[in-house]
């Protein structure tokens, strides 16, 4: 020791056992978006951004409005949801029941995930063409294709969900001489549910893509429709008024899992 | 209803676990059984319970289990095994569920397992806001709930603290003193088994077989923290064992 560390005096100990502790800071969010919006804005105007790379923020939310009061929000929005509810559940239901199944039994697991790689990477999309001639140009081939894609990323997190239930409650479960169906029920499943339910968020983007998607290679009406017709007059105004309405259905539906995992996963620390 | 244990050995590959053991576990008496680390005992419990099964030989159950018992063979684990998205009642219900008992007759049983167990006022908790002796407490009302024949418990204290063990230890002397129980017990730590055990089987590092086993006469009640007579048979089971333990220590770990 050096001469110095003597003569020092007592010193506070550094605190050095701060953060990765994450914090709930709920106001931090809508300000983030409310600044982006107020700068576009405040850019927009003054002329630092041209009317060519972005649109005024308050023409889309006066588009927005002209829309809703047209009555044409919900001609585009209807459809839009109706494919996304019943291709999202369609593909979520399966996913689930098929990754529960691969969890379970090890035939099955051993035939169907080398199947479900070879499924994941192909993008859903390039298969409307054979999903249209499966099914037709109407709407089951967009439910379908829809299904297809939110299957594959549900099958993934459910199995890793029930393969991540603790084996000692499962051990359990046997020695108190409890059923094969109760211990499924009762421990395999509620164990696994919040895998299964943040596997859903991914799924439930995933759905929103294909739905736009789906629409802009062939639907009347629905959220893609009407961004690819915007899209294609170069009207900016109108399509971002479909980009937001995507973003905000996107935020809903996050925030629909939030409650659901509010509601079922309570017990967790 | 006792349980003999006859000519069990057992295999992991080559790996020889438990060489020829023989066992009569008498009903209503707690059995320990201590071991250096990797000898096997949880293994033989869990042979004992159904869970896992022998290379050879067999486990009997001798007599059959007293009326009103749902599952003869019951476990208290280590680790409590308390599903933690149910209270402390849904949990004692999860396995009374099964056997169609349910609503009003559930909910007795469920009561008086918990006033045992001093946990009457928190039958609502969830396992999260529990202390690590009140989740075995939960785990062993949960047990007892099932009205089991022959209670096995493996390393049930192991997981908590010394003063928490000390007040478990006597929460299971009460509980066998009001009612006495048949129990396997396995632990590593020889002050419980001389504390809880009317026999103390003694195994060999691996493979386990019987090295000796030793009986201690006094009654559970009288029995206490420091006792002279039990340091005095804590300390010999320790010199049976302690060259047993020292060489296990020094085996690799292949399990």
């Amino acid at each position: 020791m050096s001469e110095e560390t003597k003569t020092n005096g007592p010193s506070a100990v550094i605190f050095r056992g701060g953060g990765f502790a994450p914090k709930s800071h709920r106001w931090v969010g809508p300000v983030v978006f409310i600044v982006l919006i107020a700068l576009a804005e405040l850019g927009t105007q003054t002329g630092v951004i041209t009317n060519l790379t972005l649109p005024k923020p308050s023409d889309v939310f006066q588009t927005f409005i002209e829309l809703y009061s047209s009555g044409l929000l919900w001609t585009h929005l209807g459809p839009s949801l109706t494919r996304l509810c019943v291709g999202g559940a369609i593909g979520i239901s399966v996913g689930i029941s098929v990754g529960v199944m691969i969890g379970l039994f090890s035939y099955v697991r051993a035939g169907l995930v080398p199947l479900v790689a070879a499924l994941f990477p192909i993008p859903k999309i390039a298969l409307l063409p054979l999903f249209v001639i499966w099914f037709g140009i109407d709407e089951s081939s967009k439910y379908a294709l829809i299904a297809f894609g939110t299957f594959t990323p549900t099958v993934v997190s459910t199995y890793g969900a029930v393969d991540n239930v603790d084996r000692t409650l499962i051990r359990m479960g046997q020695s108190f001489g409890l059923s094969w169906f109760s211990i499924v029920r009762k421990i395999v499943m509620p164990g696994a549910m919040a895998g299964i339910l943040s596997g859903m968020r991914i799924s439930i983007a995933i759905a929103i893509i294909l739905l736009v998607a789906a629409e802009m290679l062939g639907a009347e009406y629905g959220i893609g429709a009407y961004i690819l017709e915007a899209g294609s007059l170069y009207d900016l105004e109108r399509l971002f008024v479909g980009v937001v309405i995507l973003s905000i259905l996107g935020v809903l539906m996050s925030s629909v899992i939030g409650l659901i995992e509010s509601r079922l996963l309570g017990w967790r620390t | 209803m006792d349980i003999r244990l006859s000519g069990i050995s057992h295999n992991y590959g080559h790996f020889e676990v438990l060489k020829d053991l023989s066992l009569d576990i008498p009903s209503g008496k707690i059995v320990c059984i201590v071991g250096p680390s990797g000898c096997g005992k949880s293994t033989l419990l869990r042979f004992i319970g159904g869970l896992e099964r022998p290379t050879s030989g067999e486990v009997l159950q001798i007599g059959s289990p007293p009326s009103g018992c749902l599952n003869p063979l019951t476990f208290v684990f280590q680790d409590f095994a308390l599903l933690p998205w149910r209270t402390v009642h849904g949990n004692i219900s999860l396995v009374l569920e099964d056997h169609g008992i349910r609503g009003a007759k559930a909910k007795k049983i469920i009561t008086d397992v918990l006033e045992r167990t001093r946990l009457a006022d928190f039958a609502k908790a969830l396992p999260k806001q529990l202390s690590g002796g009140m989740k075995q407490r939960v785990a062993i009302a949960r047990a007892l709930a099932v009205n089991p024949a022959v209670m096995l418990l493996d390393e049930p204290l192991s997981a908590l603290d010394s003063q928490t063990r000390e007040l478990l230890i006597d929460d299971l002397v009460s509980l066998w003193s009001k009612k006495p129980f048949t129990a396997v017990y396995v632990t590593h730590n020889l002050a419980e088994a001389v504390r809880l055990g009317h026999l103390i089987v003694v195994l060999s590092r691996r493979p386990g077989q019987i090295r000796e086993i030793v009986t201690i006469d006094k009654p559970l009640a009288d029995r206490a923290y420091g006792d002279q007579d039990l340091e005095q048979q804590q300390r010999r089971l320790w010199e049976i064992m302690r060259e047993e333990a020292r060489a296990a220590d020094s085996e690799l770990i292949n399990v």
